[in-house]
């Protein structure tokens, strides 16, 4: 693996799979009455975040104590991020510090990439701008696998990718850091992705991307062994994206019945935080195909495991 | 800025590319050219040899940000007018947008002679089209060119008069002086928070995209303005290959429509944001392999009349950042001609006098500027770049006369080399370095 965890490309098909079959493992750990492992002990994680989430925050927090690591939390946002030196000088504060690993979040796309070249530590990128949002996409590839049976057996073994199954990603790709990822990821896993957006959500050249696109929900749902429903974010809905938030809901929204559409075995995803009646009905959301509690579970293993595996492993290669 | 006292004898140089030619210089005037430039030049000339270099009319650049007053931290007109002379050129058109804004008659006068204190080229300012560049009413464009400074060109690069009227009527205006209005075409509400080129390359870095119809639909518009009000319009640092084609239809129904090209335009592509370094974010955006292409085509057809720099320094800190907060910009005096001959002479799309159409001629037709521009012949201003195309050397930045080191090439293998650069018969760069 890359030193670094800045785009789902960084990861090749074997890298992604030995992510997933170590968070399978790590998980095992979660479910015993111990919870933690030594394995980072003396090592500090420090999680940057320029932008609210206290979500993956304390997912990545959760992951790197119960590796052992020390954890510093350094929320930056309200500083003076605007002129820009501030993030020279942050990762030349937390280079002084000795952050062996930066988990980063920041509005503006490519500062994971910045911060990668001031600092000598591993650097996980926990979303950037409209870019990539990496771990969100491991923590979702690992849900699936799980939802239908390919992951590694207890004990040892290697566990499945994702080949043959059919992944429809809903609502604001345009600005969606977690559709990014997520097209790169389940594409090397071998998945089939389709996008299902208005056309003003979607990047202009999105043809270009590895998946296919439509603009009709009703007409993918029978074909969808699942579907990830994306948040619409409060500033799209006042820009002329689409005319009313009640459009939205109509064509691009998941209610019971439109679930009522999918295939038996198909599951319902949401990175959450979902908003209720907009892109997902409260019915969707608690029904047992929804997996959106799971997949918060899910991130603390699968963050373990980048953890592990970005940290660990460069101990061994020195 | 007068006339060199000393007189020169240039041998052996190769005026336009073409075969070696002595050129005599006196009195800042060429005296001589070929057999007799000796006798012509005198006895006391000093002697210059120039054997293998490439002679051109000095360079002029339409378009150059000397960001004094107000940002002396990314340069002065002084360290612009250094970078320029080592880059070639005579004469440098400042642009508008400083602080304060060059709208007045005191201002371009200032600016105009802090370049003849320096005296490194000539510096023409470049005055606003609207009072502080804020796009509400037409700066005093009248008072401007009557002053010390004889402003021709007026433009509020950096922003567009995106105002259909007051186009229309800085347009009609300036034909009482032979003026002509600078456009920097940018629709701003299609390029609001605008990043990158709009295209794979944003989609995929989640970019904000700047579409090329933000450009051409502003390109589009004056165009027709200028027909339809019968003045002259030059289009700054054209971007895309649909711009290319409006021009070209343009200057075919023979309105009076010009346009420049930046040498960064014509070798860099958006793939190069990849890495978000912001060394590369620039306005107008690096556009696509397919637009290099077409600029390039247009430069070598005569669509598009002149390179011009748009040279943009900036300090590190406002580059050393996260891709959103950096300034938008890059530095190319120096590294213009170099690049020219990378993406033109070496693609055989353009020859020697070609370049110096694009580069001398032309610009200073465009700029109104007498004096300038003018060939290589007896009784011209003795204003000429003497030039070496064999070396082939990587760009470094820190060695740069300019007060900023935000040049794309930085690294990059370019050919040629600035050997000398003379100002009406006085050298003000000899073997590569200030004179």
């Amino acid at each position: 693996m890359n030193r670094h965890l800045i785009s789902a490309a960084d990861l090749s098909r074997e890298d992604a799979l030995r992510v997933l079959d170590t968070a399978d493992e790590l998980a095992r750990i979660s479910d015993r009455p111990i919870k933690k492992l030594p394995t980072l002990r003396g090592r500090t994680v420090v999680n940057l975040f320029f932008e609210d989430s206290t979500r993956t925050r304390i997912s990545f927090e959760a992951a790197a104590k119960r590796l052992s690591a020390d954890v510093i939390n350094f929320s930056a946002k309200g500083s003076s991020v605007a002129k820009g030196e501030s993030l020279k000088d942050t990762a030349l504060t937390l280079e002084a510090m000795g952050a062996d690993a930066v988990v980063i979040r920041h509005n503006a796309s490519g500062a994971p990439h910045r911060l990668a070249e001031w600092v000598h530590g591993s650097v996980i990128n926990a979303g950037d701008g409209a870019h990539e949002h990496p771990t969100q996409a491991l923590l979702d590839a690992f849900t699936i696998r799980r939802r239908f049976g390919r992951s590694s057996g207890s004990g040892a073994g290697q566990g499945g990718a994702l080949d043959g199954l059919r992944v429809t990603i809903v609502g604001d790709i345009l600005h969606s850091r977690v559709a990014r990822s997520n097209v790169l990821l389940l594409h090397t896993l071998g998945a089939e992705v389709l996008l299902i957006a208005p056309p003003t959500l979607l990047p202009v050249a999105v043809d270009t991307w590895p998946c296919s696109i439509d603009y009709d929900l009703d007409a993918a749902l029978p074909k969808s062994d699942v579907v990830m429903m994306l948040r619409v974010q409060q500033e799209r809905m006042n820009a002329a994206y689409f005319p009313s938030v009640r459009e939205y809901s109509r064509r691009y929204g998941l209610d019971s019945d439109r679930m009522a559409q999918l295939p038996e075995r198909a599951i319902v995803m949401h990175p959450g935080p979902m908003n209720r009646g907009v892109e997902i009905a409260a019915g969707v959301a608690d029904s047992p195909r929804s997996t959106v509690v799971e997949q918060v579970a899910n991130g603390v293993s699968v963050r373990m495991a980048v953890l592990y595996l970005l940290l660990g492993g460069a101990e061994e290669g020195q | 800025m007068s006339a060199g006292g000393a007189a020169w004898l240039i041998r052996g140089a190769r005026p336009l590319g073409g075969g070696p030619a002595d050129i005599g210089v006196r009195d800042g005037l060429v005296a001589g050219l070929g057999t007799g430039a000796a006798a012509e030049a005198g006895p006391g000339a000093q002697v210059l040899d120039a054997a293998g270099l490439i002679a051109l009319p000095g360079l002029i650049d339409l378009h150059t940000h000397l960001r004094e007053p107000g940002r002396e931290d990314a340069e002065t007109v002084e360290t612009g007018t250094m970078a320029a002379a080592l880059g070639g050129f005579t004469a440098v058109h400042a642009m508008a947008n400083t602080e304060p804004v060059a709208d007045t008659a005191g201002v371009v006068e200032q600016i105009w002679r802090l370049g003849r204190h320096a005296g490194h080229c000539a510096v023409v300012p470049v005055g606003a089209v609207t009072s502080g560049l804020a796009g509400k009413q037409l700066a005093e464009l009248g008072a401007m060119a009557d002053s010390a400074a004889r402003v021709r060109v007026f433009s509020d690069d950096g922003r567009c008069v995106s105002d259909a009227v007051l186009m229309r009527r800085a347009l009609e205006y300036v034909k009482a002086f032979d003026g002509v209005i600078a456009q920097h075409a940018q629709e701003p509400r299609l390029t609001e928070g605008a990043q990158m080129n709009e295209g794979e390359v944003s989609g995929r870095l989640g970019l904000a995209g700047w579409p090329a119809v933000a450009e051409e639909a502003v390109i589009a518009r004056d165009c027709l303005l200028a027909a339809h009000v019968g003045s002259a319009l030059h289009l700054c640092h054209v971007s895309t290959a649909g711009s290319v084609e409006i021009i070209r239809w343009a200057k075919s129904k023979g309105w009076q429509v010009t346009a420049e090209v930046t040498p960064h335009h014509l070798l860099l592509t958006d793939e190069l944001v990849a890495g978000y370094d912001p060394v590369y974010k620039v306005n107008p955006p690096l556009r696509t392999a397919a637009d290099v292409a077409a600029l390039r085509a247009a430069l070598a057809d005569g669509t598009i009349d002149c390179v011009a720099t748009d040279h943009a320094p900036h300090p590190l800190e406002d580059k050393e950042t996260e891709w959103a907060a950096a300034a938008f910009g890059m530095t190319g005096l120096e590294t213009a001609l170099r690049v020219v001959q990378e993406a033109m002479v070496e693609t055989g799309l353009l020859d020697w006098a070609g370049v110096a159409d694009r580069m001398s001629a032309r610009p200073a037709a465009i700029g109104r500027l007498p004096g300038h521009g003018q060939p290589l012949a007896p009784g011209s201003p003795a204003s000429l770049t003497l030039y070496d195309p064999e070396p082939r050397e990587a760009v470094d930045p820190a060695t740069h006369a300019s007060r900023s080191r935000n040049s794309p090439f930085a690294g990059r293998v370019l050919p040629g080399r600035v050997v000398a650069t003379f100002l009406h018969g006085r050298p003000t760069v000899l073997d590569g370095k200030l004179a």
